[in-house]
């Protein structure tokens, strides 16, 4: 519920907010996040702590603000920010700089602990300036890939100095987001409207299947692939749209859904609950896409209070084979979205969710927490 | 006589002449030798409210001889307080709502939620002192420390300032409540002597400490009757003797009448029982009951409002505010809102609060001189005061909107801009937009200047830094959600700039796609053509594959993806099309005369084909192609270039023999 969420003004405009992955055996739910900034004169990376006992009231619910537990300067604008594993963090920066910080969990700071310089540029490496800005990158410890405004696409390996693999070129617009869609393949969307698979295992220096918008080309700013059903792909547009595609077949997306009113900056299926996911927009929305309701439990009359909350109308038919999110008929599927902020104003620019757990930052400089998602 | 409000640190109105130039939040000063004059004033300021108003920002060359120096004053200094930024982007929140809340409830009763929208406010203020109070415990700097110390009482202002206007302006209270409201206001923010309430109430037998009646006193002047009479009456069980004497003056504060908040008494029957109450209060302290003690005299005497009594603990109210309040308690509960000032400032005594409590010894400081103009209701005035006394625009620009509101403003007009709200809030937000991070902010604001918002933001919108594309998107949004158009266009045009100039063909067509700016794609398409020319193979398929409808933004991009289309079919064998689209390519004048050449060579591979692919009407019409090319040239410059010349024979050549190919073919059809 919406009392359950606790903001914190930092102070800066926050970039990106990602908890710290939980190790395969852990029960707790997470109780670490850091955030990255962007637009600062001095920009940091921070680690805040939310599960501190010192906040835990007398029946054990949570109750304080994150604490600081650490922070660290990065140059730049935050750009991308993905945990490598436990301890380290790998920041894309608008230098097109890519550094992994490390978090000393005994003491509690951060440290710089390898850097590729200028991992995206234009024209050439060397110069003063013309670092281009690395405006994605995602792990796979310990491989690292990172995409930029220079359409550039490196594979870098945590203990390696030099990047494994270099697509110069790879795209000739600007890349704006990346994810892992195999172990050797990537997914990548760029600014007109078209989202490519490339597979590492091929020497040519071309995607391997690409996807794209009709119409408009509206560029796309974010990807994310079911966790469970890997050809399940969903991005996010400048216009808000949210796209649905299936990449074992056709070249366009299986369904489009009006959401958001400006550019869709993250979309996240929940990581081990993906009937669930989360989009967040410019427009200062982040909303809830539910497909897991079951409509003879819930008459769609009954909403919840204080919720805006929209039911795609009803006609369900048995749907358990095919996932809820391939539908490409969104009316005969029941989906429920559910706006999280009420009173929004500036961008909302990342957000992260990991068991019950949810974390925003804005441009309002205010991160967000809420640790019971599904109460 | 003027007092100077702003001094740059570092020029010298006596040594050399100043000039100056206003700018959106910024100004412009410099020394010049122009109009130089004997004679320096008087140097000597009188310091504001603790923060300087100004800093020299550039400062440029050595101050020699002969250099002048130019410098850069910002006037809302306080908006780079890293610590404030929470106030900042707090209160922009609690503006918007009430912007909204304004179109929303169009003309109801709303002066509950006006109250909240101010409580609010003042919520984030004290919010924000806190974590400044924090910060100056935290820090081991001591310049740190007394900057945030300072930024500690700035802010304590603000909140005070802040509170008295809410009471007597927005809540508006009415006689009675609104001095239960100023009492309210005094003990919250009067706070120097809670230490010594802590530390007598704490010990262990309070009666026995030596600040004993000084706290009982606190309690008195604040109003605080049970809490005096709970004391009390320990001291009372410890002295058995007079307790007849202690009996009375607890009756006395027992009985002592209070306006009441509801509508439960009216403020007749109230005058009337306090009337009573005051003659009792008399008759004890005229028959001696109290001779006794001096101390408890001392009570009784300020129950009975006498002021030389009630100023004899000027120690314990530190303030003259207090001292109003409390003489206000006692000699006139029913004070109605537009009494205050006579006992602000002139009284029956002809002698202000604030002269009687300084005893004239002092002259007043800013933030006297503003309460004293809420207590005399002179709301300009306060926001002028304000203005001059504060390092920043912040607090002028909520409270004035926040008037606004409650419609107390309406009548004011300025001789210049629009009205006083939106002045200030220009101000506020130009102030905003000169801070690297916090210029988001400043938009909202802007749209709710219905006067002179719009030019404001074209004005600012336009100096944003765009450092990467997402930031230059996040501008675009701004002014596409307007219908900006000149300011998307501009934006779209440094981006596409900057592409090209990165080599990024591709990046820089889509924003000139994005600002359908036609000129520029043309530009952008002839870079891809000469590539081609030069490389003999076209750059970024996948954008020139993808173009779209967006094709048509102009004549020069549609022959570009067309001409790869050509490409294409050529390449997949499809000849009969690809030959059909390049012809058409020439004869609709898609293409731009000088790729004329670069298209017939195209055609040659077509008419060298075993296969007859033009048919005669087609060869004839690239004949006419040819020598249009050719006859405008051949007369001033010829073909100079070998090569060129070769072509054109070479083409000659083909054409003539396809002619003759197709010549014999359509005949034998026709024939056959």
């Amino acid at each position: 519920a919406m009392e359950d969420v606790c903001a914190k003004f930092v102070s800066e405009k926050i970039s990106k907010t990602r908890w710290r992955p939980l190790p395969a055996s852990a029960l707790q739910p997470p109780d670490l996040f850091a955030t990255g900034s962007w637009d600062n004169e001095d920009n940091r990376i921070s680690i805040w702590s939310v599960g501190d006992v010192g906040n835990v009231g007398l029946n054990g619910e949570y109750q304080g603000e994150p604490q600081l537990l650490c922070d660290i300067k990065h140059d730049g604008d935050v750009m991308d920010m993905q945990f490598l594993d436990q301890e380290r963090i790998v920041v894309a920066s608008s230098t097109g700089t890519v550094t992994v910080f490390r978090h000393h969990q005994n003491n509690h700071t951060l440290s710089a602990n390898q850097r590729w310089e200028k991992a995206h540029y234009h024209v050439d490496q060397d110069t003063l300036s013309g670092g281009a800005a690395c405006t994605g990158v995602i792990c796979n410890n310990p491989e690292i890939v990172t995409v930029g405004e220079d359409g550039r696409i490196n594979l870098f390996r945590a203990d390696q100095k030099d990047a494994v693999r270099t697509i110069d070129n790879a795209d000739s617009s600007t890349l704006h987001a990346v994810t892992f869609l195999r172990t050797t393949d990537i997914l990548t969307v760029n600014s007109i409207g078209q989202l490519k698979i490339w597979d590492f295992r091929q020497q040519r220096n071309e995607p391997s299947q690409i996807f794209s918008l009709t119409g408009d080309r509206v560029p796309l700013h974010c990807v994310d692939r079911h966790p469970n059903q890997q050809h399940i792909v969903a991005t996010g547009g400048q216009d808000g749209m949210l796209s649905i595609w299936d990449i074992r077949q056709g070249t366009m997306p299986v369904s489009l859904l009006n959401a958001h009113e400006a550019e869709m900056w993250e979309v996240h299926f929940h990581p081990s609950n993906p009937d669930h996911l989360f989009t967040c927009s410019e427009d200062g929305s982040l909303w809830h896409w539910d497909t897991s309701t079951d409509v003879s439990e819930k008459p769609s009359f009954l909403h919840q209070g204080g919720r805006s909350t929209t039911y795609f109308s009803h006609n369900t038919i048995n749907q358990s084979v095919v996932s809820a999110w391939l539908s490409n008929d969104p009316t005969k599927d029941r989906m429920e979205i559910t706006n999280l902020i009420p009173n929004q104003t500036l961008s909302v620019n990342s957000l992260d969710i990991l068991g019950p757990c949810l974390v925003y930052g804005t441009d309002a400089e205010a991160i967000y927490v809420n640790r019971h998602l599904f109460a | 006589a003027a007092v100077p409000s702003q001094v740059v640190p570092g020029a010298d109105p006596s040594v050399r002449q100043l000039c100056f130039c206003w700018g959106p939040a910024e100004m412009l000063v410099c020394e010049t030798l122009f109009g130089r004059r004997g004679g320096s004033r008087s140097r000597s300021r009188r310091p504001l409210l603790p923060a300087a108003l100004s800093r020299c920002v550039a400062g440029t060359g050595e101050a020699g001889p002969s250099s002048s120096r130019v410098f850069v004053v910002r006037k809302d200094q306080d908006i780079y307080i890293q610590t404030l930024r929470k106030l900042f982007n707090e209160s922009h929140g609690i503006f918007l709502g009430l912007q909204r809340s304004e179109e929303e409830l169009a003309g109801k009763p709303r002066k509950a939620q006006l109250v909240q929208v101010s409580k609010n406010y003042r919520s984030v203020i004290r919010a924000c002192m806190e974590d400044m109070h924090q910060a100056a415990i935290s820090t081991r700097e001591p310049a740190l420390q007394s900057q945030y110390s300072t930024q500690v009482s700035i802010l304590s202002a603000m909140e005070l300032i802040w509170n008295l206007c809410e009471i007597l302006f927005v809540e508006a209270a009415a006689a009675g409540p609104l001095l239960l409201r100023l009492l309210d206001w005094v003990r919250l923010h009067v706070c120097d002597v809670d230490n010594m309430v802590r530390e007598v109430l704490s010990s262990e037998q309070p009666s026995k400490h030596e600040l004993f009646w000084n706290v009982v006193d606190i309690f008195v002047l604040q109003g605080r009757m049970d809490e005096a009479r709970h004391l009390l009456s320990k001291e009372a069980t410890a002295h058995p003797s007079s307790g007849n004497m202690y009996k009375i003056l607890d009756d006395l504060m027992k009985k002592m009448p209070v306006p009441s908040l509801g509508n439960t008494q009216t403020l007749t029957e109230m005058e009337l029982k306090w009337q009573h109450w005051h003659e009792e209060c008399q008759r004890y302290l005229q028959d001696g009951t109290f001779a006794s003690d001096p101390r408890m005299e001392s009570i009784c005497k300020i129950l009975l409002g006498d002021e030389d009594a009630i100023l004899e603990k000027k120690e314990l109210m530190t303030t003259w505010y207090h001292f109003l309040v409390t003489r206000l308690l006692y000699s006139h509960p029913t004070v109605k809102p537009m009494e205050l000032r006579f006992y602000a400032q002139a009284g029956n005594t002809r002698i202000s609060s604030l002269d009687l409590f300084q005893g004239g010894e002092s002259s007043p400081e800013p933030l006297d001189t503003i309460l004293m103009a809420a207590f005399e209701f002179e709301i300009h005035q306060v926001i002028k005061e304000c203005s001059i006394a504060l390092s920043n625009w912040w607090f002028v620009a909520h409270l004035t909107d926040l008037l606004d509101h409650c419609k107390l403003l309406q009548s004011h007009n300025l001789y210049f801009g629009s009205n006083m709200r939106e002045f200030l809030l220009l101000e506020y937000a130009s102030g905003l937009f000169s801070h690297h991070s916090l210029w988001q902010l400043g938009v909202d604001y802007f749209d709710h200047c219905p006067e002179y918002g719009r030019v404001y933001l074209e004005l600012h919108i336009e100096r944003i830094p765009l450092n990467t594309e997402q930031k230059a998107l996040k501008v675009l949004r701004i002014c596409e959600q307007r219908q900006m158009h000149e300011q998307v266009r501009s934006i779209c045009k440094i981006m596409a700039m900057k592409a090209l100039r990165n080599n990024r063909l591709g990046s820089a067509l889509s924003w000139s796609i994005r600002a359908k700016d036609a000129a520029f794609a043309t530009l952008i398409s002839d870079r891809f053509l000469k590539d081609y020319c030069e490389r003999g193979s076209f750059s970024d398929l996948d954008l020139i594959d993808n173009l779209g409808p967006s094709m048509l933004l102009s004549d020069r991009l549609t022959f570009l993806g067309k001409y790869r289309e050509f490409h294409r079919l050529y390449g997949e064998q499809r000849f009969k099309e690809a030959a059909q689209l390049l012809l058409m390519l020439m004869t609709a004048h898609i293409a731009p005369c000088s790729f004329w050449m670069t298209l017939l060579t195209d055609a040659l591979p077509l008419l060298e084909q075993k296969e007859v692919i033009f048919s005669a009407e087609q060869t004839y019409e690239l004949m006419g192609c040819l020598e249009d090319l050719t006859v405008g040239k051949s007369e001033k410059q010829k073909f100079q270039d070998d090569n060129e010349t070769t072509k054109v024979e070479m083409l000659r050549l083909a054409l003539a023999r396809n002619l003759a190919r197709v010549i014999v073919k359509e005949g034998t059809l026709e024939g056959s």
